[in-house]
Parts: C-alpha cells; structure tokens; sequence
C-alpha cells in the first residue's frame, strides 16, 4: 500500500494578531504584552499553518470581596479576595499571561461602586502586576459607562482591554477606547452573524481590527456549552476561509460559566452520584475551558487555580511542536 | 461518499419508467441522495450500478458494536467532522479499564455499573469496562472476565497479547461479543483468526497512518471487517492530530482502510490523574469512538458524560426538558409561579438565576415543543392555551396559595389572554432577561 496522503487544508485568511498592554516604551507600564492569534489553522493543527501564539489564561480578579461565589473557589482565594492587587499578584504567580479586573456593581461596603473607586482599584492593580489587564463593568449599561470612562481616561496609553461591548451598549466603551489607546471586548449573544456585525459597528467607529476581541459568549457544561461551541467553530472555519469580519481572536469566560452552575456552587442537597464537590467543581471548569480551547479561543478567562494549571498544562501540550 | 443526486442519476436506467412511483429517474435520484427512497423500489437497476450504489452508501466511519446480551456500545457512522455540519450520531462509548491482578473485580464492577447521574431527563451512565491481562496468566484472564460477567452485563473490551488468553476468557464471555485488543504488525494473522471464530471486533494498533492503513487492509484480507483503530499516539497533540487526521480521510477521501471508529486511553497519556478527563475531553470532542479511563471517580464521569451529551446533540434538534412543575428552592404556597418553554437552556437560564439568588419560586414548564420564549410564542407553541393547559395539567393550582404567575417579558402581549384563560389567577409580566429575575422577584416579594 502506497504511503496514506494526511488531506491538508489550504485556507486563505488568518485570525488577525492582537497586543494586549504596552511597555512603558509604548506608552504603558506593563512589564511584558501578550499578543494572541495570527493562526493559520484551526486550533493546535500545526501540521497545516503556522500557529505562531498559544492560547492565554485571564484570571478573573474582583473589585470587592465576590458576595456570591461557591465556597470551593472562596477557599483558593480567601487569603486575597478582598484586595484586588493582592489577589493580582497571586494569579500573576499561577505563571498566567492576563488579568482580568471586574469591576462590581457595589463596593464592599455596600454602597454602589463609583467612577472614583474603579480608578483606584485598576491602578492598584496596574501597579501589583506587570501583566496585560482587561477590566470589564458590572454588566449594567449607566454603570458601565460610567466606572469604564473613567478608568479609561486615568489608565491612558495602557491598551487594557474594556468591556463589556453590547450591540445595546458599546458606543460610550468604544469612544473611551479610541481616545485614550485600550482595546475592547466585542460580545454577542452566541450567533455568527450577531458576532460579525457587531465587530463591524464598533469598527464603524473607528477602531481598528487590531485592538477588537471577539466574545461569541459560552454556556458551561451542560448548560448550554454546545451552542457556543459550534458557534466558535463555525467563526473559526470563516476566519480561515478569509471572511475579514470573523478573523478577531476570541475571548470566552468559562471560570464565570462553570462556577455559576449547581454543579460547582452547590454541595448540599445534590445526587450522591455527582461526586465530590470540589473535584467535580474544578472538573466541571476544566472541561468547560478545554473543550472551548479546542474550537479555537484565544482567551479563556477562568477562576479556580488547580483548574488553571490543568488548562495550562493542556496549553503547553498543545503547542508543543 | 455519499453520491449527489445526478452521480445516482446517471446509473439509473433513465427510462422515466414511473414503477419506482416517481414520475422520472431523475427525481427517483434525489429522493434517493436524500435517503428518502430506496434503491430496491427500482426494478430495472443493473447488478454493476447497485453495486456501485451499495458501496458508495456505506457510511464513511463503519459502525462498530460491542454488545453483551441487550446492552450495546456503539461506536461509528459519523459522516460530518464538524457537528453544526449535520450531527454526530454514536456517542462516543466511555469505558472503564480494570486488571485481571485488581482485587474483587466483581465488587468493582458492580460499583461502577450502578453509577448513574441524570441530566435534564437523561440517565447517563457508564458503558463498559475494559478487562487487561495484566497477569500475563490466561486462566486469571478468564476468571476476571467470569467474574465480571457474573456481576453485570456491561459490554466488554478485552485486553491481552496473546490468543491463548483471549481463546480462555472468550469461552467465559458468556454470551457476550467483547471488543478484542489489540492486533499489531507482530500477531494479526492469529489476532485476526480469534476475532473471525468469536466475530468479535477487533482493534488495530500500529503507529501512523501508513502502518495502520496497510494492516487494517491485511486483515480485512483475513476476513474481519469489524475494526478499531489505534494509531498509536496518547498525548494531547498527537491524538488529536491523528484523529483529526483519520477522520478527514474517512469522510472527505472515503479512505476506507482507516474508515474505523478509533479507540483511545487518556489515562495512558495523562501527566497526572488529574490530566485524564482534561484529555478525555479533548478526545470526546475530536473524534475519538471508544473511550477507555484509567481512573474511575463519578465527579469526572459525570462531567465527561455531560460533555458528550452536549457534543452529541443534535443541533437541530435543541435538548428538552419534561414540561411540568419544577421546585426551587423548597417554595410554599405563597411563592410566585414562574412561568417559561421547555427548551432546555430556557429552562437552565431562569432556574439557574433563581435558584442561585436563593429565592424560592415555582417553575412551571410548558411544552412548547423544545423551543426558546420568543420562538415558541411566534410559531404559536406558547400562547395563552398552552400557558393554561400547563396550569391546568399540573396540578399546580393545589399546592399554592396565592394565584400569581409570571409571564417572561418577551411575551407581555399574551398578558390579556392568560388572564382571560385563567379566571382567579394575578398575571403579571416578568423580566425579558433570566438574568433580571432575581431582582424582579426581590422587588415584587
């Protein structure tokens, strides 16, 4: 039998290459930037295109002490859950390559979060981590608008990432972006079409391709993780075949997804069968994030550290040629 | 390779005869590419182009069984490498290896065959074990398989280097058709022999692609077609690389010496226990067909079967949840009744944002044929007869108090209809977003 001939796919396009921060020669304070995408083939198939960056790890840091996380992820951080430049250096320890800034709706005290507080919080943390930092709002469009202005304005020059950019909201967050040098995070609802248009309206005014992440939005597991899959999948296929507007790297938050699950939250009053609690928790973040590593996210952003070491080893794995 | 329908035009007779019950072969052909006729409603075929029609039909990853009386593993007939291309069909069977040297297998067996999880309805479960002659020792192999046999009917694989274990353990098989592995370059022709007597899969393990083609070939030769396929690689690149591989070869080249279903065992290529399910993973997305653990635990089968439940959907045919009355949270008679569709994540997004706020509520389910709110309400699955008929068939009205429904945002306008189909009740108009329950619920308490 002759030798078998591995089919290879020719693709025309390539995901677009994306830096996150900027060094102090750049006009920033970060120590290093990480820069995602530029691949030329779907994800890890080294055999057929260049991959030239490995996915990254964000791990999620609160603005406040989080109110309604599962214990099992309470017990990983309660040393630094309520500072947020401590909790930033302990995930720059886990050897991460982002931070991601969450800006609550309220404070720890209760009182709704203010413009003020976001500024001192995400310098504190810019200060704590010589990472790239992407800092997202409460997910409530005044507020958003409100805390994301200004820590746009006080963080000039950094290139965070901002989000949350909506197709109801994402005008304000964009014109904060283009003025003062971030990028943004570009999120719908899991749809291809919701996904290009909205990279398209916020490229409309302005921003370039270069400084738009692309968010298709995920389910966790069991909970809704197939129609995000096929999403990122048939996103990715486009990319390759060249369609300009699909070709953003993207971002996805399985550590939000799989944590807010009863799975992972819940260890009372739960079917014996489901398994220890932690372990299941940590499984259901982990499978949660590799599957979606497999379909071609270039973020993922994830919360429970023992969960980030089996994703990064997967990573490592991965990319080694 | 499926053919199109002017590929079977053309080695139809193209009389335009009508026996078929079609008016030309032309249509006879399409109806036939779309599998909705057969071929034997024609009766003037040529033996040559059934032939030709018959080959090209089979499906490009052959379809494997390993059964053990009812129970079967199936493994196989994917015809997409993508699932939002058409589907994948056989969920990719997930075993558990145990060894002929492990103390009471039985017990061992019996445990993992009693582990059961439900998911939105679905009992997910184990589907069989993997018995390796650790031993080296025939006569422990077929104890361990007499053994296992004798404590459950879980299909089988079984794991040895020589026939003459797998000669003792097949006589103990009882009835069972065990998955036999594996065959390589050194011993397929008496590995090949053994599956021929017992019919019993048999698994190829030979590394790369060219190595494993030309010995699939030889033993088909040999008279066994029902084969598996193990190409040799355990990490995370090269399982998927291979597999990704082999799968493109079967469905887009129609390369049939690796046509087969393959078999994989992350355990093997795990740097840690913890590893394993991250690697099983992988493989359940990518295109492994049977699945062999090393490591048992239910919290990590539980999120594996989850995962291939969900990669195996159908995604024309979204996952729904039984309509009827959910609790949450342990209500009284005085909670509210949240009223939503059947479409399973329609049912997730609002139970999880209730149940996770803490807020007891009633959650009453409408068959709406597996649609979301709006979909449901515009093809006319959700409307005030359907709301009503939920209330009424569930007896919810006996274990409440307080007559107050919640209409989800999206379909405020069936507010005058659901309070004119339920005569008593309060009906009020929720939030268009799951996620604004919550608060909606806390302003309204």
């Amino acid at each position: 039998m002759p030798a078998v001939e591995i089919p290879k796919e020719k693709y025309g396009g390539k995901v677009r290459e994306i830096t996150l921060g900027a060094t102090p020669a750049q006009g920033g304070t970060r120590a290093k930037t990480v820069t995602v995408g530029g691949e030329a083939a779907l994800p890890f198939m080294h055999f057929e295109g260049a991959i030239p960056h490995p996915p990254v790890i964000a791990v999620e840091v609160q603005s406040r002490v989080p109110a309604d996380w599962s214990p099992v992820l309470m017990d990983a951080w309660k040393e630094v859950a309520n500072d947020p430049a401590r909790w930033a250096q302990a995930a720059e320890k886990l050897g991460v390559d982002v931070i991601l800034l969450k800006l609550c709706a309220t404070q720890a005290d209760g009182s709704p979060n203010t413009a003020a507080n976001a500024v001192q919080v995400t310098k504190a943390v810019l200060q704590a981590t010589g990472l790239p930092v992407m800092v997202f709002g409460p997910g409530q469009a005044e507020l958003d608008n409100e805390l994301l202005v200004a820590v746009a304005e006080a963080t000039k020059g950094e290139r965070l990432v901002l989000g949350i950019c909506e197709d109801k909201n994402y005008r304000t967050i964009v014109a904060a972006a283009l003025a003062n040098d971030h990028l943004v995070n570009s999120r719908t609802p899991m749809d291809v079409n919701l996904s290009k248009q909205l990279v398209i309206l916020i490229h409309d005014m302005g921003l370039p391709l270069e400084r738009i992440l692309m968010d298709p939005t995920t389910g966790a597991l069991g909970y809704g993780i197939e129609y995000g899959y096929s999403v990122m999948e048939r996103l990715r296929l486009a990319a390759l075949q060249g369609d300009g507007m699909t070709q953003q790297p993207m971002l996805v938050t399985p550590g939000e997804e799989a944590w807010r699950v009863k799975e992972s939250k819940v260890g009372t009053d739960v079917p014996a069968m489901w398994g220890d609690w932690a372990e299941r928790a940590i499984h259901w973040e982990t499978v949660t994030a590799s599957a979606l590593l497999e379909t071609g996210a270039n973020i993922v952003v994830m919360r429970h550290p023992e969960a980030i070491k089996r994703v990064q080893a997967m990573i490592a794995k991965l990319m080694a040629k | 390779m499926a053919l199109t329908g002017l590929q079977i035009y053309k080695l139809l007779p193209q009389t335009n005869c009508k026996q078929c019950g079609f008016p030309t072969c032309l249509a006879f052909a399409m109806k036939l590419a779309a599998k909705q006729a057969e071929l034997a409603a024609c009766p003037y075929v040529s033996e040559a182009s059934k032939a030709q029609l018959e080959a090209a039909a089979q499906p490009p990853v052959r379809l494997i069984t390993v059964a053990t009386g009812d129970r079967k593993a199936q493994a196989g007939n994917e015809i997409v490498l993508f699932r939002h291309e058409k589907t994948f069909y056989n969920r990719a069977p997930i075993f558990v290896r145990v060894k002929d040297t492990d103390a009471d297998l039985a017990a061992t067996a019996k445990t993992i065959n009693e582990f059961a999880v439900d998911y939105v309805g679905i009992k997910l479960m184990i589907d069989g074990l993997a018995i390796e002659n650790a031993s080296g020792d025939a006569g422990k192999f077929a104890a361990a398989v007499e053994a296992v046999r004798g404590a459950t009917n879980f299909p089988l694989i079984l794991i040895a280097k020589d026939v003459a274990a797998f000669e003792a353990a097949l006589a103990k098989a009882n009835g069972a058709t065990p998955m036999l592995y594996a065959a390589d370059a050194s011993n397929w022709q008496a590995m090949a022999a053994v599956a021929k007597k017992f019919k019993a899969p048999l698994a190829v393990k030979a590394d790369g692609l060219d190595a494993l083609a030309t010995l699939t070939e030889q033993i088909k030769g040999a008279g066994v077609e029902d084969l598996v396929l193990d190409p040799g690689a355990r990490d995370f690149l090269g399982t998927l690389t291979l597999a990704t591989q082999i799968r493109r070869l079967a469905i887009k080249k129609n390369f049939r010496a690796l046509g087969y279903p393959i078999i994989t065992f992350p355990g093997e290529g795990a740097g840690s226990a913890g590893e394993e399910p991250s690697l099983a993973a992988q493989q359940i997305g990518k295109y492994a067909g049977f699945v062999v653990l090393d490591t048992f635990t239910p919290a990590s089968a539980y999120a594996l079967l989850v995962l291939r439940q969900n990669i195996y959907t159908d995604p024309q045919k979204p996952i729904q949840v039984q309509p009827g009355l959910y609790e949450i949270n342990n209500p009284k008679p005085e909670s509210p009744v949240l009223v939503t569709t059947n479409f399973s994540i329609t049912y997730f997004s609002i139970s999880n944002e209730v149940e996770g706020a803490g807020l007891p509520a009633w959650l009453l389910v409408a068959d709406a044929e597996g649609m979301s709110v709006l979909t449901a309400w515009a093809a006319g699955k959700f409307d005030a007869d359907r709301i009503a008929k939920a209330v009424k068939t569930t007896g919810v009205e006996g274990k409440i108090s307080n007559k107050r429904l919640v209409l989800p945002g999206a379909v405020a306008v069936l507010m005058g209809e659901v309070e004119e189909a339920l005569a008593g009740w309060k009906i009020e108009v929720g939030p268009r977003e799951a996620v604004d329950v919550p608060a909606f619920l806390k302003f309204k308490a």
